[in-house]
């Protein structure tokens, strides 16, 4: 528990990705079996155990704790789970660390009536850090920032393994990972166990107009690039999943499209909102995203749906090797009867110029730009540069105004490079977007010079800037917000130039921004 | 009749003022007549008519605001007779130099005003010294029983083990120029760093002065630039100026007993939080009232609610003076 402890509290302070994955990769390297495979659980969210109730924990406390100690003490610290770690009262003498597996093995198979006894049994046996991560476990809390991909990129470096390999076997392993752990020290590779499993997906990388001109127009086939979510929807066997294109299982939250999915093979496309034929914008798709609990009126008023665009298997068949041509005849022809599922239309073009045309007025504004897929490229995994593109619409633009500023990390560590900015509304600027800024040294530090010089208050680690700088942000689409002030959020912001010449009273007006509003949306 | 011990010593504007001996003990504001518990900026101000204290806080005072920050200096030796009050002073385990100060009347209760002190051992001064008295003032900086300092040596592998973990990256440690710079750089000493230390030009005066004083602190530099040592100390305030941007992908850490909480490891923005003070934590606080069984406890500053709590419950007659102008040393 010690060692799992303290991975918890390094990955909660440390916020860079490299860092991270280096804290992950030794504690993989260091960390015996079964307590890496439980760690790597708790961290992807594989974990299945036993919720503790704040209330429960509150009870346990008070019956060792003064209350009014108590309640001095959580208002200090603002967390019950650390609150609790801190102030149990600490035991006597040396202690011998108690295993992660044993504090899993409690929260799995302890009945409800042993467990406030055994829970306190454990925390006598620990100390806080211990008893922290003991908690936050048991409160299925982490909160260390580390998505279950990251942890699989750590495992990927450690056994010296592209991360797609992990990923395609990952839905058929089960916690603590044994089999896994084997495998990346050398041992045999696990089979696919899993029905309907993940197979990695093909990405994509960026062009320019310029890159175009060495390219072959009738090597390629275009369509659109919907602002959706990439999946892979498999039905095999008689499983159906719902994959991003991570691997995550997002099944859970497309009950529909998982209607939907009667057939045998497994189908690369992007999930949609779809009503009839009117594709909703992403912040539709977002309202279905991370909830357990699907309304049915949820379902009526924000219906999912997969538009397709490649065939992995087919009735059993491995279509990957094919060249895309042959899949794409392949898709047009299947028997896909709901009327969730369609399939990815071609665009026709036979110059880069007629496709530009056609980039530049797309029929639809969930519309984020075109794809360009070679037609004799098989389907390859991993972000290989050349058989797949993506041509992005250009970015949206405006000038905002630089209202707070806090420090970087990493390479920008001590520059003030992370920003709040906003735009005018009346005679008042509300913030509507935050970015980092990412150009050159140079106008990093000018940056940063005048941060320091035109800040009216400091919160924390945060500066109050004075309204004066204008900044060019771009940014990729725009939705409706009710958590923002603004009402408006940015997708993607970032600054994309310093506006020295130009005095803040010229910067964007929030009406403008509204105007770039997709139309309105039926509310759900 | 015997005097009542709110009538020997009491807060006034300028802090704890004794009118039997006509002198104030760390006054907030310049007065005739100091004494000093310790060389921190809060307790230690300049500008009085006449400073009494250990010669080591003497020192650090001239060392800060020149020689000339009072008028008169006396070392404090043995036990002194001041106008109708006897004062000592005692080691009390904070930093190098700091003591508590005693005050006996002839009819009255003993007060024994503790300063700020800490328990567990230091190597950059002496510990803290039991000293009978009727009336314990103490300070409540982490007068809450989630304030459980680990280990000081632990902490200091921690950072060492960070340093290992990421060779590459430099690791700055936010630590104040006097006390707890010396004290870390004696942990990790003592933890097998042989290494050079970097420091920030702002410690060096106070670092010098503790190896004038013959404590060890092994191989020091000046973090002038991003090449040398791993491990650079600097001011806590060095981190929000542009000195900072020197190194290059720095591993901020911090060095307090606020750390314990993570809100507040936060709030710094740190990455590597390591829980080291120069105060008692809730355990030896309460151990020390125990310990020294007072008849009435004192609180100056701090989480006085946790403490008044405390002694409630065991019986121990206590009173918050709610002085302010104390708490962390002003950078
Ligand atoms: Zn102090
Ligand atoms: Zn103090």
């Amino acid at each position: 528990m010690k060692a799992f402890a303290n991975l918890l509290e390094r990955l909660a302070f440390t916020a860079g990705r490299n860092a991270k994955l280096t804290i992950l990769a030794h504690y993989f390297r260091d960390t015996p079996d079964p307590d890496r495979g439980w760690a790597l659980a708790a961290l992807t969210g594989t974990l299945e155990l036993r919720q503790v109730s704040p209330s429960l924990l509150r009870r346990l406390t008070g019956e060792r704790v003064d209350a009014e100690l108590l309640a001095l003490s959580y208002d200090f610290v603002g967390d019950l789970a650390e609150t609790i770690a801190l102030i149990w009262p600490e035991p006597e003498g040396a202690l011998a660390d108690v295993p992660l597996r044993e504090a899993v093995a409690l929260l799995q198979s302890t009945g409800k009536l042993a467990l406030p006894g055994a829970i306190a049994t454990v925390l006598d046996q620990m100390h806080p850090p211990e008893r922290l991560a003991f908690l936050k476990l048991a409160t299925g809390n982490l909160r260390v920032g580390v998505s279950a991909r990251l942890a699989r990129v750590a495992l990927a470096a450690l056994g010296s393994r592209p991360v797609e390999e992990i990923e395609e076997i990952w839905h058929g392993l089960v916690p603590p990972f044994q089999p896994l752990f084997d495998w990346l020290s050398g041992g045999a590779r696990p089979e696919a166990a899993a029905l309907a499993p993940f197979r990695p997906v093909m990405l994509s990388t960026p062009v320019t107009p310029e890159d175009l001109q060495a390219l072959t127009p009738e090597d390629y086939f275009a369509e659109w690039k919907w602002d959706g979510i990439r999946v892979q929807a498999v039905a095999e066997g008689g499983e159906r999943r719902l994959y991003s294109r991570t691997g995550e299982d997002i099944g859970r939250a497309f009950p529909d499209l998982l209607d939907a999915l009667d057939f045998e093979g497994s189908l690369d496309g992007e999930l949609l909102v779809r009503r009839g034929d009117q594709v909703a914008s992403f912040a539709d798709l977002q309202k279905r995203l991370g909830r357990k609990v699907i309304s049915k009126a949820m379902l009526q008023s924000h219906p999912a749906a997969l538009r397709a665009y490649d065939v992995l298997t087919w009735q059993g068949e491995d279509l990957r090797s094919l060249p895309l041509s042959d899949r794409r005849a392949r898709l047009e022809d299947l028997p896909l009867r709901s009327p969730r599922i369609d399939v990815s239309p071609l665009l026709r073009f036979t110059t880069w110029e007629e496709l530009a045309a056609l980039r530049a007025a797309p029929p639809s504004a969930v519309i984020e730009g075109v794809m360009l897929k070679r037609r004799d490229s098989p389907y390859l995994a991993g972000r290989l540069r050349g058989p797949w593109f993506k041509w992005k619409r250009d970015p949206m633009l405006v000038d905002a105004v630089l209202l707070y500023a806090q420090s970087g990390h990493g390479k920008r560590s001590g520059f003030y490079s992370d920003f709040t900015f906003g735009v005018w509304d009346g005679a008042d600027l509300v913030p509507v977007g935050k970015a980092y800024f990412g150009f050159t040294d140079q106008e990093l530090q000018e940056l940063d010079r005048f941060v320091r010089k035109n800040t009216v208050q400091r919160f924390g680690p945060v500066r109050q800037l004075a309204p004066l700088l204008v900044v060019e942000v771009a940014f990729e689409g725009l939705n409706r917000s009710s958590r923002h002030r603004s009402g408006v959020a940015m997708r993607f912001p970032r600054i994309s130039r310093i506006r020295w010449d130009k005095p803040a009273a010229e910067a964007d007006q929030l009406q403008s921004l509204i105007a770039m509003l997709p139309p309105a949306e039926v509310e759900g | 009749m015997a005097r009542r011990a709110d009538q020997i010593l009491f807060p006034t504007d300028s802090g704890l003022y004794c009118p039997d001996g006509d002198f104030y003990i760390d006054p907030l504001t310049p007065v005739p007549r100091a004494l000093v518990t310790h060389g921190h900026s809060d307790h230690a101000r300049p500008g009085h008519g006449a400073v009494l204290a250990t010669r080591q806080t003497l020192e650090i005072m001239a060392i800060r605001y020149g020689e000339d920050f009072t008028a008169q200096k006396q070392v404090a030796e043995g036990p002194l007779r001041l106008g109708k009050v006897t004062v000592s002073f005692h080691p009390a385990g904070h930093i190098l130099g700091s003591a508590q100060i005693l005050i006996t009347p002839d009819d009255g209760p003993r007060i024994l005003n503790s300063g700020d002190y800490c328990r567990t051992p230091n190597p950059v001064c002496l510990p803290w010294e039991p000293v009978d008295c009727d009336v314990f003032i103490t300070e409540a900086t982490f007068g809450l029983p989630v304030f459980r300092h680990p280990d000081p040596l632990a902490e200091a592998r921690r950072l060492l083990a960070s340093m290992a973990e990421f060779p590459e990256r430099p690791h700055l440690v936010g630590v104040y120029a006097l006390g707890k710079a010396q004290r870390l750089i004696a942990l990790v000493r003592q933890a097998g760093h042989q290494e050079p230390i970097a420091l920030h030009g702002a410690l060096q005066r106070l670092c010098d002065y503790h190896i004038a004083q013959g404590i060890d602190l092994g191989p020091l530099v000046p973090a002038t630039d991003a090449k040398g040592a791993q491990l650079v100390l600097a001011p806590p305030s060095a981190f929000a100026s542009p000195w900072v941007q020197r190194f290059r992908d720095p591993v901020l850490s911090y060095a307090s007993g606020w750390m314990t909480v993570r809100a507040r490891a936060r709030q710094r923005g740190v990455e590597l939080p390591l829980v080291i003070s120069d105060h008692v934590d809730w355990p030896q606080l309460t151990a020390t009232i125990r310990e020294l069984s007072p008849q009435e406890v004192w609180i100056t500053h701090g989480a006085e609610d946790g403490l008044m709590r405390w002694c409630a419950m065991e019986g121990v007659p206590a009173r918050p003076l709610r002085l302010v102008g104390y708490g962390d040393e002003p950078e």
